[in-house]
């Protein structure tokens, strides 16, 4: 309809970064958080309407408190949001995260308590493990899903379970591996333990690094090559990828393998961290619970808008607030007003489409103000 | 005075960084026929948009009766009596045609709906007007002209008697158009006032009272039909003369480029087989058409040979190679080009920008991809390269998003794809469906250039001028199968019609099938 661009002049510069799509979704994360926490406060004014104040700035502050664990526990959300965020740009939900978390875990416990390794290799070797494990429990239903058509939603939620009550199994019947008077995992060996970044009474380590890492590679596969190409372009317009030549079946497999790898490195990165104990180290419980960390990922990738860099964010944001939320019990909040807070949040943010449109609606005018500065006025 | 239905007074439409509609107005009398002409991106669905409540108009002033009246929703429109068949149908899929038409109107006693009650209103209106329906067909399985008597019917379940027809004809078969120009004089008849949207001339000349033409955003003026030609209406519409005979020499085929033999493939819909037994060649340097009444196996017949449907027997051979099994990959690369049916559903992804989209057919090229990443430079300077070759038209040139643009500058885009990929064999489907005259002339020019450069041409339409005016030869579709080849040089357009009703059909032809 429209003729010709304003190309190259100030007013484009400005137009692009107010109707960006990542700066809509930016905007409407944030107006999901802030009307998250406006109501979460209201909750929170409900249940102590006396102390409601402090414990709401205790959410708001309390991850200043301590930093490493900020970053110590946004890191496996992080990759899970990943697992949930990439498969998605292809279309597919992979709400089994969960499963593919623990499969990881046991997959990296069991490199840590089989190789006899010195340091660096050792934990190296655990954490392809765990991508290993997590890779597979994902392209089970992304096989499912490409070659017969299953609906990739109910085979990863079966799979959540199957994969947990499998490696509740595998541990127990694993003398090395299950300490019976703890009912827990025994402990791993040093060698196996990520380094830790040495931040006081935080057992924050080198996976968080590795995670942004691999979110950055992440956005570039998705963005630059044509294989993150036609992975969006399928999860766009099925039938427009099979028109253009796309193997659909093929990326399917793929895309569905690697959102698992990601969910597997999660669980490996949280089983394979420092203890701040010396001789002790992370364990697992086998009490038959689905990982929660799987679940979270959903609402990791929701906030962030699917996009690799926005998960950084996200998972960054969610576990600081968690941080302070745990904070709240002090103040005699139940830490689950803080589960209810995010939950608002994560709510808020899948009316991100209706955000961004109410966001677009009057950023544009913006730029249409600004560019009159610099345009003469089009000829009529 | 003259007392108008509606009146659109100086309504001035702006988008960022262009003036949609610019100080245009549209009287509408009670009980007329108004067209609305203009060429893709004149202005013509945004004036209506305002018309029916989706955009708001910054200037102007719509009134009814002479009241003004304010329409901030397609409810206020539909509470004037304004209806609407949009170009792309809004219906739900999987609905059956009966939930379409009462969606939102549905009659319901304590939260019950009143099928049988509704039933009976739809039925007795699709009797009255001859609007053929089945009101328990899935909608995601009916043909495109019953989708679009549905919503007809809608707009006559509302008690709209103001009724806009965005671009009705452009999905339709010559039959369909036909039977939609005489349900429209009906409606005229009995004092419903319509709003036509359309570029085609011989249909405002046929069924118009009067045309508002517009051109750019700007309104260029409103003439009576009795008193105009098509000539003059097609000037007034692109500012310059337009042909509309397609000029060619005759065709000099030679080898064959594609050879279709004794293929069959199963329907989606019955039981039966969509095409039966069908054979015929494409030679290099010829345009042939595969003609028919929708629904006949033409559309599965190009979905076999492009790679997007499976034969259920037979061969196809292109330049000697067969290619009944390859993936559709394998035979983009052999040398097939595809201009889809459905730009939406195929042709687009409407959610790439223009660039990603020019580049969906050779993006894994060595011209595009180093080492798996997209040259995004090259990329770019092609698609500015086909944007000005073929004069596709957008908001902001090679990054808009797809969505956003016109109908008719997406199919250029498609177009322009198809026609510039290094290809042997074009089949081209409806390849014209949407465009103003203007882009019609330049796209029936390329497909004889295309042939003239050696090209074979397989040519797939529903339009008895396209049919006629540029293929070199005709194969008519039937029931699935081939029962005619006509020479359009000394076959009439009643001939070709008795073979496409099936009133006719080639013994000769219908032999060697069996045989």
């Amino acid at each position: 309809m429209p003729d010709k661009v304003v190309k190259g002049t100030e007013a484009a510069y400005f137009k692009k970064i107010f109707k960006g799509k990542a700066f809509s979704a930016f905007i409407s994360a944030l107006l999901a958080i802030i009307l998250g926490l406006i109501i979460g406060f209201i909750v929170m004014l409900s249940a102590h309407p006396d102390k409601a104040a402090t414990g709401f700035r205790a959410i708001l502050t309390g991850g200043f408190i301590s930093l490493g664990n900020v970053f110590y526990f946004a890191t496996p959300i992080l990759m899970t949001g990943l697992a949930v965020g990439f498969a998605f740009k292809m279309g597919l939900f992979n709400i089994g995260a969960s499963g593919q978390y623990t499969m990881g875990m046991y997959f990296a416990l069991y490199a840590g308590f089989t190789f006899r390794l010195s340091s660096p290799l050792h934990w190296i070797i655990c954490i392809l493990a765990g991508f290993l494990g997590g890779a597979l429990w994902g392209l089970i239903p992304g096989l499912f899903k490409a070659l017969l058509n299953v609906n990739e939603v109910i085979t990863s939620i079966m799979f959540n379970y199957i994969g947990m009550y499998l490696v509740d199994m595998w541990v127990q019947e694993n003398p090395k591996m299950y300490v019976a008077a703890t009912s827990r995992t025994a402990y791993l060996p040093a060698s196996a333990q990520l380094p830790s970044l040495g931040i006081e009474n935080s057992s924050v380590n080198v996976s968080i690094y590795i995670a942004i890492g691999i979110a950055v590679i992440l956005f570039i596969i998705l963005n630059m090559t044509t294989f993150g190409y036609e992975l969006k372009a399928t999860g766009y317009n099925r039938h427009a990828s099979k028109y253009a030549g796309m193997n659909g079946t093929k990326n399917i497999i793929i895309a569905m393998a690697i959102a698992g790898g990601m969910a597997g490195l999660g669980g490996a990165f949280a089983i394979l961290a420092p203890a701040q104990i010396a001789g002790s180290s992370m364990t697992y419980e086998p009490i038959n619970r689905l990982a929660a960390n799987g679940f979270n990922g959903i609402a990791v990738a929701l906030l962030g808008n699917n996009s690799p860099l926005g998960i950084i964010i996200s998972a960054i944001f969610i576990s600081f607030i968690q941080r302070g939320g745990t904070l709240t019990s002090k103040y005699g909040f139940k830490p689950e007003i803080i589960d209810v807070v995010i939950a608002i949040i994560i709510y808020f943010s899948a009316f991100s489409m209706l955000m961004t449109i109410v966001a677009g609606k009057y950023l544009r005018r913006i730029p249409a103000g600004i560019s009159l500065l610099f345009r003469k006025m089009p000829g009529r | 005075m003259e007392e108008y239905i509606i009146e659109m007074i100086g309504i001035t439409k702006e988008f960022p960084g262009i003036v949609a509609n610019d100080d245009i107005t549209l009287r509408l009398r009670k009980g007329e026929i108004h067209a609305l002409l203009g060429e893709n991106g004149a202005g013509k669905s945004t004036l209506m948009s305002v018309l029916f409540g989706l955009y708001q108009a910054e200037k102007g002033e719509i009134r009814k009766l002479g009241k003004p009246v304010k329409i901030n929703n397609p409810n206020d429109a539909n509470a004037l009596g304004i209806g609407m068949v949009h170009q792309h149908f809004k219906l739900v899929e999987i609905f059956t045609v009966l939930e379409n038409i009462i969606l939102g109107v549905e009659p319901a006693k304590l939260g019950f709906i009143q099928k049988k009650a509704a039933r009976e209103k739809v039925m007795s209106l699709s009797k009255q007007y001859g609007l053929k329906i089945n009101p328990d067909a899935l909608t995601e399985k009916i043909s495109v002209g019953m989708q679009q008597r549905v919503e007809i019917l809608k707009m006559l379940y509302r008690n709209n008697d103001i009724l806009i027809f965005d671009e009705p004809t452009a999905v339709l078969t010559p039959q369909e158009i036909s039977e939609l120009m005489e349900i429209m004089r009906g409606f005229a008849g009995e004092g419903k006032s319509i709003l036509f949207i359309t570029h085609k001339l011989n249909e405002i000349m046929a069924v118009a009272d009067r045309c508002t033409v517009l051109r750019k955003g700007k309104c260029i003026g409103t003439v009576n039909i009795g008193e105009t030609t098509k000539e003059e209406l097609s000037r007034m519409m692109v500012g310059r003369s337009v042909s509309f005979t397609v000029e060619k020499a005759k065709a000099k085929p030679k080898e064959v480029v594609l050879s279709v033999k004794n293929v069959s493939v199963a329907s989606k819909t019955h039981k039966n087989l969509a095409v039966r037994n069908v054979s015929f060649d494409v030679r290099a340097g010829e345009i042939v058409c595969l003609a028919g009444i929708e629904g006949n196996g033409q559309s599965e017949v190009v979905a076999a040979l492009t790679g997007l449907e499976k034969v259920s027997s037979g061969k196809i051979i292109l330049c000697g190679k067969d290619i009944t099994k390859a993936s559709i990959r394998k035979r983009s690369k052999s040398g097939i080009s595809h201009i889809p049916e459905d730009r939406h559903k195929h042709g687009l992804i409407l959610d790439y920008t223009l660039e990603e989209n020019m580049a969906l057919q050779r993006y894994w090229q060595p011209q595009f991809s180093n080492a798996g990443f997209i040259r995004k430079r090259a990329v770019r300077r092609y698609a500015g390269h086909l944007i000005e070759q073929y004069d596709v038209r957008s908001s902001q040139g090679p990054v808009t998003i797809a969505r956003n643009m016109s109908g008719g500058n997406q199919q250029k885009a498609i177009v322009a794809r198809e026609l510039d990929k290094e290809h042997r064999l074009l089949v081209a489907v409806q390849p014209v469906r949407g465009l103003d005259v203007g882009a019609i002339e330049y796209i029936h020019k390329q497909l004889v250039a295309s042939r003239d450069a050696g090209k074979a041409v397989l040519l797939m339409s529903f339009e008895l001028d396209e049919v006629m005016n540029v293929s070199d030869r005709i194969l008519v579709m039937y029931e699935g199968e081939i029962t005619g080849e006509l020479d359009p040089e000394i076959t009439s357009v009643q001939e070709l019609g008795l073979y496409m009703s099936g009133a006719k059909r080639d013994r000769a032809k219908e032999n060697e099938n069996a045989g």
